[in-house]
């Protein structure tokens, strides 16, 4: 957790230990409505060998913002503003060669849904082993070797055949092994995971979490893992940052902020959810409204149109003034930090129990 | 909000029995084969896709059953069947009395309005062409009922049950969200006062804050207008929460069944503990998931194509034995089950979700990762 | 493979059956016949006879049918000669062997057909991947709108402008003609120069704009996100990834397109006053001349159906999951 406290004054500073660093990243596209502020003002740190998991809804910025670390967006449309310093090289500014080395190689991503994210043209062996023969100058055979090395890794059974088969000949969870073990190949220092649990099945998802969670033990790199579900989060992350409207509104270590929530918008989250011991009697509590547009996003604290507590802040703070998010251990919210106990312990904590 | 409505008043929910009276719906060994042709010179019949094979099911009077299953096990094509969207290739639909299973356009005239559908995409089940008024009141318009008041004002009064704007009543679907445009399909199948609704995954395409406004007010629905719902779903906890009764399903049958409680806190197949125990819970504090079983199945669910014999479930089973092989297990009460707690299976669980002394993990690559951390 | 090719190959055999059947009832259930055409102002009943008795038009219709097909295969006997296999029948109009006449014109239409295809395809689809990938730029641009352009005209249009520029006005060119490429490539190059290329501006600004499309379409698709994120270079990407999947409407098109043409560039031919298989096709419709008739359709006919099955064995190269199922 000493990334989330230890972060100085100074907006680059990486500390020993936090291998990625983002700092106050902005990221817009232009489109024909107008401007969409995807990512506005993001900070956070991964350290090496730790899972941060990005939670938020669609349209929170939080797939945006792990496309352009991997420098993956449309340099036409959009421009990207702040830091992102990984392993003390600055991607921001790198140039398009420098990014295509570090991709899949020290960066490798998992997207969402295996069938579409693997080219039907071309067998899984092939596509595992381009990465290592550009990165690591490997030979064919070399790379061949490694691929089946990997596939036997992620558990596909007869690896030396599933090598010249195409991805559509495996099933859904074989192909997002497929998928990891292709990120896996140069053993790379950061994973980038975009929801790749969620076009899975659930007995296949919980597979797919734990050889996660025991690949990154064997490896040891750093993931970012992206999920709109705080269930799953809650199983494979360290640290936890949840994003509302290209922001991040809350922050800290999984078990601080399961524990003890302090933004609304989390706590509606956590409330919203059903769960399988919680009552079934009462009805659930839902977040009113929906999602604000990033067009035009909501001034001062984008939740505020939807925050149920926003009467406790004195004055138009909520509507004016956009709260800011603390180091560490952070809520970006105008209650005060009384407020939020009260508030949690009186009228949320009743309702997960 | 219920007095917009002219629906008779009916029978509340019974308190997670199934009603003993005569259910709404009855499903009988309901099978749906779908033939796959090739072969040469002349192409043929050579096989078929056991989509739904031997499904026995009921639902009573403004009861709500839910219906899980992972992908392919054949839960939205027994939707399917049971509105009758699909021709069943077997078994038999009782509706009120009356066998609808083969029942032709005429005859399934005065049911099709008492039986209606809420479907997973909201995006694409609306026409985008059509107002949100003349999207709810074709159903009117097609059977030919014409409501007190007139089908605009109708109209006007599902939009403000569901929790819309009956202003919005000409503007078209793109201008709502999804969340929005899943209120507009209940108000849809609201339209004819239905007694059954078949839900399939009618949450699962929402973001996480808009699934409870849906599930709140699909709850609201059928506990007020007395409602039957099949909701059919993948996330346990959500079909938990808003099913009185539970089957689940795996590759075409039926392998549990029974009241909400029972199938959550004692369940008995195998594939129930495993399907419990996958499922991603949030601890709150802050913990592991400690005191819950931990089940890693291998691989996915078999082709529908050419299941397992014997019990389907058998090759990810870690109980299963030469007798599953050869042996269909039957849909039955065990012992120690309480009454309508069915289960298909031959060497079944004990009846807990807590954790065993050692986690049942068949995941082949898990085991090896599992055992070089030791 | 094998089998698939087998059960297409039977399937085209049969549709070429119905075709002939369909061509040639059609054309005899039409009000006027190439005898009393022939037979002229002042036709008598015994001079219409002998005519018919000559064309084999006084056998039953089954029998003429059955005659002219067996032909195909067998070959057939007329008062002038054999025909050998592959018999089309002879000519009522010129009396000359329709499979000949064929032979004879075809190498006009191949010639077309071939050099149109190589431009569009070069330069066409070419045009189109270059502006795909330089989306938005400068080239990007001009390509767009030229092909737009270029893609409103018609043939009939441009041909008498190119005609008249570089024929009529300024005696640049010689008349387009056709000479064969055996006796004299320079001048059988210089000879179709201007109808082959006319003909394929039009295209190749079709082919510009669907390559573009296409190929716009393939680079948003996923996999090729993953590709990049591997650290794949941008052009490798493009030319390994995105390539391929742009090839199937490529590959659609191009067939049928290279189908019809070789059944007879109707328009190209008559704009250039060429020679080619769909001025016969015109012609023979117009004399009413039935075993020409025939004979260009099943020419066209096969073809097309040849096409299709290459086609189809083109997308199972190019994607393995039509390969595979």
């Amino acid at each position: 957790m000493t990334t989330l406290t230890k972060t100085e004054d100074s907006p680059a500073p990486t500390g020993p230990d936090s291998f990625l660093s983002v700092r106050d990243l902005k990221v817009r596209f232009s489109t024909e409505d107008g401007i969409v502020k995807a990512v506005d003002g993001l900070s956070f740190d991964v350290e090496r060998g730790k899972t941060l998991g990005i939670v938020g809804e669609s349209g929170s910025g939080k797939s945006v913002t792990n496309l352009t670390i991997l420098g993956l967006h449309n340099p036409r449309t959009s421009t990207v503003e702040g830091e992102i310093v990984l392993d003390g090289k600055e991607l921001v500014t790198a140039t398009e060669r420098e990014l295509e080395r570090l991709r899949g190689n020290k960066m490798a991503m998992i997207f969402q849904d295996p069938l579409t994210a693997l080219s039907p043209f071309y067998t899984v062996g092939r596509q595992l082993s381009e990465p290592y023969m550009k990165h690591k100058g490997a030979s064919k055979k070399e790379a061949k070797d490694r691929a089946i090395e990997m596939l036997t890794k992620v558990g596909i059974p007869q690896p030396k055949m599933r090598f010249d088969d195409y991805p559509h000949q495996f099933s859904g969870g074989m192909r997002q092994r497929a998928m990891i073990a292709m990120a896996l190949m140069c053993d790379p220092d950061l994973l980038i995971a975009d929801e790749p649990t969620t076009a899975l099945d659930v007995t296949v998802q919980a597979q797919i979490l734990d050889l996660l969670k025991d690949l990154q033990q064997e490896f040891g790199s750093a993931i970012i893992f992206i999920t709109h579900d705080l269930g799953v989060i809650s199983h494979v992350a360290d640290d936890l940052l949840v994003m509302y409207a290209g922001r991040a509104v809350e922050r800290g270590s999984v078990r601080e902020v399961m524990r003890e929530p302090k933004h609304p918008y989390t706590w509606g989250l956590l409330s919203s959810m059903p769960r399988l011991d919680s009552s079934v009697d009462e009805a659930l509590e839902p977040i009113p409204g929906s999602p604000p547009s990033l067009l035009n996003p909501p001034s001062g604290c984008p939740f505020h149109p939807r925050c149920a507590f926003r009467d406790q802040v004195p004055g138009t703070l909520c509507s004016d003034t956009r709260p800011p998010l603390g180091e560490g251990r952070a809520a970006a919210c105008h209650l005060t930090a009384e407020q939020k106990q009260t508030i949690f312990i009186d009228k949320i904590q009743p309702r997960l129990r | 909000m219920s007095d917009n409505l002219t629906l008779p008043a009916q029978q509340g929910p019974s308190d997670a029995t199934p009603s003993s009276t005569e259910p709404l719906l009855e499903v009988e060994g309901l099978t749906k084969h779908f033939p796959i042709y090739g072969g040469f010179p002349i192409k043929r019949k050579v096989g078929a896709v056991q989509a739904v094979d031997g499904v026995s099911l009921s639902v009573g009077v403004a009861e709500s059953v839910g219906l899980v299953g992972e992908s392919g096990c054949g839960k939205s094509t027994t939707g399917r069947l049971i509105t009758r969207l699909l021709e069943p290739t077997a078994g038999k639909i009782t509706y009120a009395g009356q066998d609808i299973t083969h029942a032709s356009r005429r005859q399934l005239a005065p049911v099709r309005s008492e039986i209606q559908m809420i479907f997973q995409d909201p995006y694409s089940s609306l026409n985008p062409r059509q107002t949100v008024g003349s999207i709810i009141k074709s159903p009117m318009e097609v059977n030919g009922i014409e409501p007190a008041g007139g089908r605009e004002k109708k109209v006007r009064e599902l939009l403000e049950l569901v929790g819309l704007n009956p202003e919005h009543y000409n503007r078209f679907p793109h201008e709502f969200s999804g969340g929005q445009r899943q209120r507009i399909g209940v108000a849809r199948a609201l339209a004819l006062e239905p007694k059954l609704i078949v839900a399939d995954e009618p949450v699962s395409a929402l973001d996480v804050s808009i699934q409870a406004q849906v599930v709140n007010l699909l709850q609201q629905v059928q506990k007020e207008l007395g409602i039957a719902f099949l909701f059919i779903a993948h996330d346990l906890a959500v079909v938990r929460h808003f099913s009185q009764r539970v089957a689940v399903m795996y590759l075409g049958k039926v392998v549990e069944v029974g009241d909400r409680d029972s199938i959550y806190n004692r369940p008995r197949h195998p594939y129930t503990h495993a399907l419990l125990s996958a499922v991603p819970e949030i601890e709150l504090d802050g913990g592991s998931p400690e005191g819950r079983e931990r089940i890693r199945l291998s691989g996915d669910v078999p082709s529908p194509i050419s299941p397992p014999s014997g019990c389907r479930f058998r090759t990810r089973c870690w109980k299963a034995q030469d007798k599953c092989a050869t042996e269909e297990p039957p849909l039955v009460q065990l012992s120690g089950n309480r009454a309508g707690h069915l289960t298909a299976c031959h060497f079944p669980e004990e009846p807990t979700t807590e954790a065993r002394d050692e986690d049942v993990v068949l995941d082949p690559a898990l085991k090896a990762l599992e055992g070089d951390a030791d | 493979m094998l089998q698939f090719i087998l059960r297409r190959t039977v399937g085209a055999v049969v549709t070429l059956f119905l075709i002939g059947a369909a061509t040639f009832f059609l054309f005899v259930a039409a009000p006027s016949d190439y005898a009393s055409l022939a037979c002229g102002k002042d036709c008598s009943p015994q001079r219409l006879a002998d005519i018919r008795e000559a064309l084999g038009l006084d056998l039953p219709l089954v029998q003429q049918f059955w005659d002219f097909m067996t032909g195909i295969v067998m070959g057939r006997d007329f008062p002038t000669g054999h025909c050998s296999a592959p018999c089309l029948g002879q000519s009522f109009y010129s009396g000359e062997m329709v499979w000949d006449t064929i032979m004879d014109r075809f190498p006009t239409t191949l010639t077309l057909t071939a050099g149109g295809a190589v431009v569009f395809l070069v330069v066409g689809v070419g045009a189109g991947m270059i502006s795909a990938y330089r989306r938005g730029s400068l080239l990007d641009k001009i390509a767009t709108g030229g092909s737009m352009v270029l893609s409103s005209f018609q043939i009939y249009f441009l041909g008498p402008i190119v005609l008249w520029i570089f024929v009529y006005s300024s005696g640049l060119m010689d008349n387009p003609k056709y000479v064969p490429i055996t006796q004299d490539p320079a001048g059988w190059f210089v000879g179709m120069l201007l109808p082959t290329l006319v003909m394929a501006t039009i295209f190749t600004a079709q082919y510009t704009r669907m390559a573009r499309s296409s190929m716009i379409e393939q680079l948003a698709e996923e996999h090729v996100r993953t590709a990049r994120a591997k650290g794949m270079s941008k052009p490798y990407v493009f030319f390994r990834y995105a390539w391929r999947g742009s090839l199937i409407p490529i590959v659609t098109v191009f067939g049928m397109d290279v189908s019809s043409m070789l059944g007879g560039a109707v328009v190209t031919e008559l704009t250039f006053s060429l020679q080619g298989i769909g001025r016969l096709a015109v012609d023979g419709a117009v004399h009413k001349d039935l075993p020409m008739t025939m004979g260009v359709m099943l020419f066209g006919a096969f073809f097309i159906l040849l096409i299709n099955i290459l086609t189809d064995i083109a997308y199972a190269y190019i994607d393995p999951r039509i390969r595979l199922s």
